[in-house]
């Protein structure tokens, strides 16, 4: 109450903010339609341009040229690991040179999708062996055996490492408030938002177009989940038992490692689950600098525009990527739930760990095999089948019936909708966008946040990136509202069905684990290149947060409220729309927040279906190594999504107070 | 009023055993520059001033001795500051200001390595929510405090199972914490707080989260293990129940300060304050008054029986109203100090206050 009393008088009430907006609304009008006489306030001098780009450039050329030393050292030390596990998986090791070299065989296939049903097996029981086996057979029988270990080795490298770095990271973070703060969460925040596209073009520069600059570029982009999952799972270990820890007399050093991070561990587990994720999707997008492997079978195939091929890679990917999400959920759930007794702990090795030694002696014995039998070694090409022209047949026979259709709401979704949309935006006075947002972070938060805001945007406007920038935001903006349109009412309807939401879980869960690669490849059938197309993939990327959090945000909404509403005689309509709807509010704003920040990810990424904006602007530095010009556009990128997630989240935080 | 506590505690007989722990003065205060504040007052600020300096008192002035061997309970209702007091005592919580003395040596003096040896060897603590790992079995989980000091396995697992068996866990040690009901998990932490053979062993609310029933349980195996360890302990509790069932001694504290220190029966016939004295009303007082404060000089008449001083009212209520005539209150040379008269008993059995009783 007092609360709520002092911050009234200090800020405006609704009412004045109400005519404040009117006014700055209405002075951006005039400026909009005076800019014959202060062009300056619309397009923002080219004149005026601060060559940050140049700068960039100029950094990062001498960082090349006096700093190849260690870029060097760095890319032999890396390479040691990877190579093994290239060579181990998919490549074969050679030793000595020529004719005469002496091939020690990779892990045959076979033993490979057997340990993965183990693996499966240990971890979940049979129907999750079952899985994971199986899309690892999927991934041999269709031919890509080869490309698709080629990914899993560099994740299985890049992986270990992003999950020591995330923890002495996040151990850091947490001891010391004053570095998260004032490093951690900031940079944090930075990594998530910057496109992946912008991480490739320094690491290409430094590391040059090979798999080490890949694993680098993956290892940053699939860190900050474990620094965060370290940082909350220290924190939520309850206090009695840092004070148990205290009162058994353990050193600092103890306690943190034998007290504080095995009662994390359900918490950890969900952070490895994520860095997993994160890295395969990197892995993919870094096929762009030499990573190979499946995401460059997309690359070369949508370059190709070879629809069937592209789409097989894909089908690849979500194997691979289903396989390690279930397996790696599975794990993480039973650190959280499964320690269950056993009456003796049995000496051997192989009684303590039958799944383990069974795994071993398989994949030894197949390898082996392999050696006298190819059959073991190569997936024979007799057992393997494509459908690559069946993709190319049922494709083309879309367009032959349907393209007329298709072409009439490609047309009409550009004329009516896409183009008013961007000439609006292209056309918004830059300096009104930065008085609009900075008033915005004003009211929602006060004057750091104002600042903060302007200051972002401007930034967008004084590199001469303006127009760019507000394609972007047009593409995101309009992509981001459909999926919002589309994914709260799913979400409503999961949140009062039980049935529903049985139907929408596993495949909102299969939507969230796949590569934003994927989306782009069906959609780019139908709908060739283009605005549209990316604005198609975006919301099927950009979906899912929004049904999560409005579906769970409805449902967190305690039940004695609910009884509460019903004891006062409220009907299901009333009960939903005056108390369930403005509790669960903030959680869905969260969602809406989610959806944004996805759907510029996946916007950039669209570049290379044709899009005209930042993203298009990294892109074409990636093709040309210009790395000023990437970084500053990704920077730009990563400002816009910054403001946007400010923003919300100053807002979501007054609703919540509001709430108490 | 402090001074008014102890001269009261210490009328009451002088005992024999020596002072383990002691409080002098401690504080402990939340807020800016709290270290300062206090000092400059010299240890002395009444709840005004610490809430004009915009400071918050979770310890305030607390004087008292805990003598070794004796179940000394802190009571006092949430947020009354005890669970901050136990953590001064043990150093988990850094008091503002006083002294805590450890046999006489000040634990806020001595470094940190001495404070652990100390913690690893002498101290011993219970948790309300049992505080086990959930990531070690039982026997781990018990063997942990020894492990961290570096003893071997099989040493460790063999003390490991002298308490396991002490507690009544035998068949359980390779459960997992999760596997087991809340007064089994804290048959764990109390196994887990015994096996470094501690002197002093802090017991923090350990039975609040159990239900009534297993909590009665856990109360009697708590007296069992008494009886053959003899430790002294510190027991946090807001059940003033529990306190009088546990007790030899009670500190009873609100907003921070302790307002009294006494045995269950000096609370009951003597509450300092009405704050004390709303506690006691409840209380079963046949079981906690003794003969002693019931009786009054011999008059002359006969006697039906005799029984010691310290015998509750309880334990010889239907004898002697079966009897109709006083008991002789006999100390131990068997020489009559006083009597009971039945009477007397009934008016406490039914409740009444009677003048001169």
């Amino acid at each position: 109450m007092t609360v709520t009393a002092s911050s009234s008088q200090a800020r405006p009430p609704i009412q004045r903010w109400l005519v404040i907006w009117v006014l700055a609304l209405a002075a951006v009008l005039v400026v909009f339609l005076l800019q014959d006489v202060v062009p300056w306030a619309v397009d923002y001098p080219a004149s005026a341009v601060v060559p940050v780009a140049d700068w960039v450039s100029a950094l990062m050329g001498w960082i090349k040229s006096n700093l190849s030393w260690l870029t060097r050292s760095v890319t032999a030390m890396l390479g040691v690991p990877l190579d093994f596990a290239l060579n181990l998986l998919a490549k074969n090791f050679k030793i000595g040179h020529g004719a005469d070299a002496f091939v020690l065989p990779r892990l045959s296939w076979v033993g490979v999708c057997a340990t993965a049903f183990i693996a499966g097996y240990a971890a979940g029981g049979r129907k999750l062996g079952m899985l994971v086996g199986g899309c690892f057979l999927y991934i041999a029988l269709f031919g890509q055996w080869t490309s698709a270990m080629l990914t899993l080795a560099l994740i299985s490298i890049a992986v270990p490492f992003c999950i020591l770095t995330g923890l002495f990271a996040g151990i850091w973070a947490w001891r010391k408030p004053w570095a998260e703060r004032l490093i951690v969460s900031p940079a944090l925040d930075l990594m998530q938002t910057i496109p992946t596209f912008a991480y490739l073009i320094p690491m290409l520069l430094l590391f040059g177009n090979s798999p080490v600059s890949a694993m680098i570029a993956t290892a940053i982009f699939a860190t900050p989940p474990m620094v965060r999952a370290t940082m909350l799972g220290l924190t939520r270990v309850p206090l009695e038992i840092g004070e148990f820890s205290d009162m058994a007399g353990c050193t600092a050093r103890q306690k943190l490692w034998r007290v504080l991070l095995p009662s994390a561990r359900p918490t950890l587990m969900v952070g490895v689950n994520q860095v997993i994720m994160l890295a395969l999707n990197m892995v993919i997008i870094a096929s762009m600098i030499g990573a190979g492997g499946l995401g460059y079978d997309v690359l070369l195939a949508l370059r190709a525009l070879k629809v069937g091929e592209a789409m097989e890679a894909g089908l690849a990917i979500v194997a691979l990527a289903i396989a390690l999400d279930r397996l790696s959920q599975a794990i993480a759930h039973k650190q959280a739930t499964g320690n269950v007794h056993r009456s003796s702990a049995s000496p051997r090795f192989w009684r303590r760990y039958p799944n383990l030694t069974l795994a071993i002696a398989i994949l030894a014995v197949t390898t082996l095999l392999g050696l006298f039998v190819p059959a073991f070694a190569a997936v024979p090409k007799a057992i393997t089948f494509t459908t690559a022209p069946l993709w190319k047949a049922a494709v083309n026979w879309v367009t032959i019936n349907f393209f007329d259709i298709i072409e009439a709401f490609r047309v009409a979704l550009i004329l009516n909708v896409l183009n008013p949309v961007r000439a609006f935006c292209e056309g918004f006075p830059w300096l009104g966008a930065v008085f609009l947002l900075g008033l915005a972070g004003y009211q929602l938060s006060g004057l750091r946040l104002a600042a903060l805001v302007a200051a972002l945007t401007a930034f967008c406007a004084i590199t001469g990136l303006w127009e760019k920038t507000m394609a972007t935001v047009y593409l995101c903006g309009i992509s981001a509202f459909i999926a919002c349109l589309i994914g709260i009412p799913i979400g409503l309807a999961a949140a009062r069905s039980d049935r529903f939401e049985k139907i929408v879980t596993p495949v909102i869960d299969t939507l969230q684990v796949l590569p934003s690669f994927c989306f782009i490849i069906p959609v780019v059938m139908l709908f060739r290149v283009g605005d549209v197309t990316a604005m198609i993939a975006t919301i099927a990327f950009a979906v899912v947060p929004a049904i999560r959090y409005t579906n769970h945000g409805i449902r967190q909404v305690p039940p004695a409220l609910i009884e509460a509403a019903k004891v006062s005689g409220c009907t299901p309509r009333q009960t939903f729309f005056r108390v369930q709807l403005p509790l669960a509010l903030p959680e869905i704003m969260l969602g809406v927040n989610q959806t944004i920040l996805m759907a510029l990810a996946m916007i950039i990424i669209c570049a290379m279906v044709g899009t005209r904006d930042l993203g298009q602007e990294v892109f074409i530095a990636l093709s040309k190594a210009d790395s000023g010009r990437g970084i500053v556009a990704g920077l730009a990128i990563a400002f816009i999504g910054i403001v946007a997630d400010r923003l919300f989240n100053a807002w979501t935080a007054k609703a919540r107070a509001r709430l108490g | 009023m402090t001074k008014a506590i102890e001269q009261a505690s210490n009328a009451t007989g002088k005992d024999p055993r020596p002072i383990k722990l002691a409080c002098r003065n401690v504080w402990k205060l939340f807020g800016t520059n709290a270290a300062n504040f206090i000092r400059e007052r010299d240890g002395k600020a009444s709840a005004a001033d610490i809430a004009g300096a915009g400071l918050v008192g979770a310890v305030r002035a607390v004087d008292l001795e805990i003598r070794q061997g004796e179940i000394f309970i802190i009571m006092g209702l949430s947020g009354s500051g005890k669970s901050t007091l136990v953590r001064c005592m043990s150093r988990l919580v850094e008091p503002t200001h006083g002294k805590v003395e450890f046999e006489g040596k000040d634990l806020l003096e001595i470094s940190d390595a001495a404070l652990i040896e100390l913690r690893r060897h002498r101290m011993g603590m219970v948790f309300q929510n049992f505080a086990l790992l959930p990531h070690l079995n039982v026997l781990d989980n018990i063997a942990f405090p020894l492990s961290i000091q570096g003893q071997d396995r099989s040493t460790r697992e063999a003390r490991a199972r002298e308490v396991i068996e002490l507690v009544g866990l035998r068949g359980r040690e390779h459960f997992y914490p999760r596997e087991l009901s809340g007064g089994q998990q804290q048959r764990v932490g109390i196994a887990r707080s015994l096996a470094t053979k501690p002197e002093i062993w802090f017991l923090d609310e350990p039975f609040s989260a159990l239900d009534p029933l297993i909590r009665r349980e856990m109360q009697d195996e708590l007296m069992r293990l008494q009886t053959m360890l003899h430790k002294t302990i510190v027991f946090i509790t807001h059940d003033f129940d529990e306190a009088i069932r546990l007790a030899d001694r009670i500190a009873i504290m609100k907003d921070g300060e302790v307002i009294q220190i006494g045995t269950p029966e000096q609370l009951v016939v003597n509450p300092a304050t009405d704050y004390v004295a709303e506690f006691t009303r409840d209380v079963d007082r046949a079981k906690v008054i003794s003969a002693r404060s019931l009786m009054r000089p011999c008059d002359g008449a006969e006697h039906g029986g005799t029984v010691a001083p310290e015998a509750k009212i309880a334990s010889f209520s239907a004898s002697i109203v079966a009897a109709g005539k006083p008991f002789a209150v006999v100390n131990g040379t068997g020489k009559p100090i006083g009597e009971v008269t039945p009477q007397a008993v009934i008016d406490l059995l039914a409740g009444i206050e009677r003048a001169g009783a």
